[in-house]
């Protein structure tokens, strides 16, 4: 294992550090439990932004945070999601009167902790929505599994509920746009390399050269399948129709098309998947009128893309566009 | 030993930091095969910060030990393995509180209310590839078996725990991050189940010094 760190014990710890270092303007990060909160926060009468999960995926969640996105944000061990103490000193930190949405990513542990802090915060009197992103197409959606996983949806979600918040909605107002978010939100990955977990010190999954897993997770789970490298083109176009046939999207949608870096993938790269992904939608009918191209939700040294697409409506445009300032994310202002 | 007294319950949390630091790369590598890679280090790091806190916990009610270890291990641990395994202890607690010493049936009350509170957060059942396919089956022979004694019956548990983990070999998982895998996630042992069955075997250990 090769990797710039000092200890993986410290990683996360040393990592929050530098965020406040740099971005000190922006975020406060607060230790044990581990958060970052907005540098001028809490906002009097703002519903507040919650989200967090394992280490890893950076710049999700805690580079989403500040004025426009996101209020507060917990990092687990890398690959690990926060404990609920995070998330309920972060939420009570976070809360300026009108309540806290928690967004939570399926996944059984960040499910599980992020309820265990929601009956906590209830517990203070804290008026409390928890939204659970699953819009991973890769995996069946069913009794039979944990359910779909939450990805690049995410960082839509966030950003998008995060104009709504500044805007002045309620916490129901703004938790019902953040599912309405997720229900027009898919999403799909693949991996050219596996990534190496710092206290594990080997390759999560053994990828032989000249294959890919299609369909992966943002930890390195395995996707549908195992398969020979092909031309960029062609696997944008095994990464878009899932998607596109999933909700479906119809002749004539407005949509957001992101395609992100896994972490180890070049802008350059992403581009020529970005080039190619809209060409598809096009010819499918769709309007992408919003984009996002860059890596935002990674899955640390992997390299692979994630193409996810938003189906657009009036507010979800508006929100898009708003003001945002954030370490990662930064328009309008 | 026919009843578990606080000191021993003292001495079972430190045995399961010693247990699960030498079974720390065991569960991970388990865990790499059908799911993140985490869950030794994830006990391991839980279940050594519950052992920090076990010399000021001399003298107190098992009830109080328990629910330390539940609350450090809900704030230490993470992922799916901090909930679980913290409300086990948690609703374990309710049983023992202000008790010194408790007995076989006492025991089995506590796994009842420990175990059931890992069926309701994690919303599994026997045959899902998780903890519970150890639990389930030792609680039922420990219950079973609690006429006989809290020695005896902690060693029908334990079997009933190993062959539950071993059971979960060729099953197809249906919760947790193995789920994704669908049909992949079969050949493997689930590192939950075994994690659980390590837990129960030190009990048994400590029980039968």
């Amino acid at each position: 294992m090769k990797k710039l760190i000092n200890s993986p014990e410290n990683l996360v710890v040393e990592a929050l550090h530098g965020m406040e270092a740099a971005h000190g303007d922006l975020v406060k990060a607060h230790f044990e439990p581990n958060y970052l909160v907005r540098a001028d926060g809490p906002v009097k009468n703002k519903v507040a932004l919650l989200s967090g999960g394992g280490s890893g995926h950076e710049p999700m969640h805690g580079g989403f945070v500040g004025k426009g996105m996101l209020d507060a944000a917990c990092p687990g061990a890398v690959f690990t999601s926060p404990t609920p103490d995070q998330m309920y000193e972060a939420g009570k930190a976070a809360n300026g009167g009108k309540g806290v949405l928690l967004i939570v990513k399926n996944y059984t542990g960040d499910v599980m902790n992020f309820e265990l802090a929601s009956d906590l915060l209830k517990a203070d009197g804290i008026d409390v929505e928890s939204v659970i992103i699953d819009d991973d197409v890769a995996v069946k959606d069913s009794t039979w599994t944990a359910g779909r996983r939450g990805v690049g949806t995410t960082v839509i979600a966030e950003k998008i509920c995060g104009g709504a918040a500044e805007d002045g909605l309620s916490l129901k107002d703004v938790a019902n746009l953040c599912r309405k978010v997720n229900a027009q939100g898919r999403s799909m990955g693949l991996a050219l390399t596996s990534c190496t977990v710092p206290h594990v010190g080997k390759p999560t999954f053994e990828l032989p050269e000249g294959e890919i897993e299609m369909g992966v997770g943002i930890h390195g789970e395995p996707g549908r399948t195992r398969m020979k490298l092909k031309s960029a083109d062609e696997l944008t176009a095994m990464l878009m129709e899932p998607i596109i046939s999933d909700i479906p999207y119809k002749s004539g949608d407005e949509v957001l098309l992101f395609v992100n870096g896994l972490g180890g993938t070049p802008l350059l790269e992403l581009y020529v998947i970005y080039r190619k992904a809209a060409e598809i939608a096009q010819a499918h009918g769709l309007k992408v009128v919003r984009n996002l191209v860059g890596s935002y939700i990674t899955s640390l040294e992997m390299a692979g893309t994630s193409i996810t697409m938003l189906k657009l409506d009036h507010d979800m445009k508006k929100y898009w566009d708003a003001p945002v300032k954030t370490p990662a994310l930064r328009w309008g202002l | 030993m026919t009843e578990l007294d606080s000191k021993s319950v003292i001495a079972w949390l430190r045995l399961l930091g010693e247990v699960y630091g030498q079974k720390k790369d065991y569960l991970t590598d388990l865990d790499a095969a059908i799911g993140d890679a985490d869950h030794g280090a994830n006990m391991a790091r839980g279940f050594a910060a519950v052992a920090t806190k076990l010399d000021a916990l001399e003298g107190k009610d098992i009830g109080t030990i328990f629910k330390t270890a539940a609350m450090t291990l809900l704030s230490t641990v993470g992922g799916a393995s901090g909930p679980l395994y913290g409300s086990f202890f948690l609703q374990a607690a309710t049983v023992a509180n202000g008790k010194n010493a408790l007995t076989a049936a006492d025991v089995g009350a506590a796994l009842d209310a420990g175990i059931k509170a890992v069926v309701s957060r994690g919303k599994a059942q026997v045959g899902d590839k998780t903890m519970l396919d150890a639990l389930l089956p030792a609680l039922a022979a420990y219950q079973e078996a609690v006429v006989n004694g809290l020695v005896p019956a902690l060693q029908k548990a334990v079997e009933a725990a190993k062959a539950g983990s071993a059971s979960t070999q060729p099953l197809i998982a249906k919760k947790g991050r193995a789920s994704y895998l669908g049909e992949r996630s079969a050949g493997h042992l689930d590192p939950g189940a075994e994690s659980s069955a390590f837990l129960l075997d030190a009990l048994l250990t400590t029980a039968s010094k």
